[in-house]
């Protein structure tokens, strides 16, 4: 990742800025309000900028989706159709599961069933890769790669403990 | 008991406030200029002046001002005000030189008293950061790299008011020098007191405030707030900054609370306080004060953006950032019209009312335009397009 500055805007919020692979300078304007704005700022003129895109939460939500996010999701249908056997599936947590409020790690998912968690869910964000010791609570979807047979004990795993 | 013409005076009141601000949303700038000419019209000697809604409106334009400068105190946190204070000493020390001066020199000048002299010098002084902010959004100048030092200078002064207000309240009881020193020290602890009280239980108090339910919260914050702002007047330290210092102890999840709760009333209030300063000037007195107001507004316009142009030259911005920090530092405002305010209700120089009226209503206006027309200069050399 490339190097992140980070501008204090008293009373308005925070901007961040990084020089793109390209070499272009983008900002990132954190509103408190929640607002977004995208900035991009001329090659050779630092103090000339242009204000590309202003963005409301929900619109920052499907911007993120599209830069980032979905990109794992795109990446796995891939995966599965490259590797036979190979099932993704998206298991919602169930509010009586003994793993509700545990950990990643707690579940102990892949050395029981093989089935790996490489996403998990939760309201409208999206939680990439979580390491063991990342919380997991009734409610959330976790995103699974794993053999069919893997996800079906896992289900039952989640579910009963 | 509120009779038919009292209602109808507050709704006529209530739905000009409706027209103007929408006037001034559709021609994108202040509606405080508008407020003014408002009351002005119909105030004391106005086309039309009210009768029975005044005092309610009085009332009205107190709260007014304790929720501008409470929702004020609320956009900043003690932490961001330090790190401006340290990052912008030299700056904000030119500014305050720069633009308090011509007040103060202007009010000698016609023969004022020390005490109202020192009112125009902080009228002069005090950029309106509720138009500024509100300008360089609209002109997406979020990104601007010289945006953080003209938000920091607006910071300084905003902490400078709340020594400031403080000091010429006391000013104003008057008294010996004994007294005046006195009254000084008190302001001084109380202030400290506040700010430490929220340096320390800010976080309980906020906790203690929050609540789900809209309503609960609303309360709560508006008993705390007005309580303190009744007590720091009590204390001869000006409920303005009461309600200042109030909003900066805040923070945490009920300061964003609070500040999406209190918009709407703020709005409301604010509205009411600029409409009721002008009630307070008769505008036959405006004519005599249109000289020393134009001399006032062509100098501190031009001192503003000399402080605006040399802070930005000291943060190596280039020749058209320090073009529009200094035009965007120009227009003066609610801060004006607050220190005003306060010499007005204590009577002390019938001139600075309508003086400090026309000054803010020429910047107020004149500052938005400049900024937009600092937008428009052009790189001094052609540049790539990206």
């Amino acid at each position: 990742m490339a190097v992140v500055n980070e501008v204090e805007l008293p009373g308005i919020g925070v901007r961040y800025e990084f020089v793109t692979e390209g070499g272009a300078r983008v900002g990132v304007v954190h509103h408190r309000t929640g607002e977004r704005e995208l900035v991009l700022y001329e090659r050779g003129d630092p103090d000339t900028s242009h204000d590309l895109l202003r963005l409301g939460p929900e619109d920052s939500r499907t911007l993120a989706e599209l830069l980032g996010v979905s990109q794992v999701a795109k990446e796995l249908v891939e995966l599965q159709r490259q590797v036979e056997g190979l099932a993704v599936d998206r298991l919602p947590l169930p509010a009586t599961s003994p793993y509700a409020g545990k950990t990643v790690g707690a579940t102990a998912a892949r050395t029981r069933t093989g089935v790996s968690i490489v996403a998990v869910l939760r309201d409208d964000a999206a939680f990439p890769a979580p390491g063991p010791e990342f919380g997991i609570e009734a409610g959330d979807v976790l995103v699974v790669v794993g053999t069919p047979r893997g996800i079906e004990e896992l289900v039952v795993l989640l579910r009963a403990g | 008991m509120p009779d038919a013409l009292f209602l109808v005076e507050l709704g006529g009141v209530t739905l000009l406030l409706a027209v103007l601000s929408r006037i001034a949303v559709r021609f994108g700038f202040s509606p405080i200029p508008l407020y003014l000419f408002a009351g002005l019209a119909f105030g004391e000697g106005g086309v039309a002046p009210l009768v029975t809604a005044e005092g309610f409106i009085e009332a009205g334009a107190e709260i007014g001002l304790i929720l501008l400068l409470f929702t004020l105190g609320l956009e900043y946190s003690a932490r961001e005000l330090v790190d401006a204070l340290r990052a912008s000493t030299t700056a904000g020390a030119l500014d305050a030189l720069l633009n308090a001066t011509p007040g103060l020199a202007l009010g000698l000048i016609m023969g004022w008293d020390l005490v109202p002299a020192i009112l125009l010098a902080g009228i002069t002084y005090i950029s309106s950061s509720g138009v500024i902010a509100r300008t360089m959004d609209d002109l997406g100048w979020m990104g601007n790299r010289e945006t953080p030092i003209v938000l920091a200078i607006l910071v300084v002064e905003d902490l400078v008011m709340a020594g400031y207000l403080p000091f010429v309240t006391v000013l104003l009881v008057g008294g010996g020098v004994g007294r005046v020193v006195i009254a000084v020290l008190i302001a001084v602890v109380v202030v400290g007191a506040v700010l430490a009280a929220g340096a320390w239980f800010g976080p309980a108090l906020s906790r203690l405030v929050f609540s789900h339910s809209d309503e609960a919260m609303l309360f709560g914050i508006l008993g705390v707030l007005l309580l303190t702002a009744g007590l720091t007047e009590a204390l001869n330290v000006s409920a303005a900054v009461g309600a200042f210092l109030a909003g900066i102890a805040f923070s945490g999840p009920a300061a964003e609370r609070a500040r999406s709760l209190l918009v709407p009333l703020r709005a409301v209030f604010a509205g009411v306080f600029f409409i009721f300063f002008g009630f307070r000037i008769d505008p036959g007195s405006l004519p005599d004060a249109a000289v020393p107001a134009l001399l006032l507004a062509a100098v501190g316009g031009g001192t503003k953006f000399l402080t605006g142009w040399v802070a930005a030259r000291r943060g190596g911005i280039g020749r058209r950032g320090r073009i529009r920090a200094g035009a965007a530092l120009i227009a003066r405002g609610e801060f004006s019209i607050v220190i005003a305010g306060i010499g007005v209700t204590v009577g002390v120089e019938p001139e600075l009312g309508p003086l400090a009226a026309a000054y803010v209503l020429l910047l107020a206006i004149a500052g938005p335009i400049a900024a937009r027309f600092a937008d428009r200069v052009r790189p001094a050399r052609a540049t790539a397009t990206v």
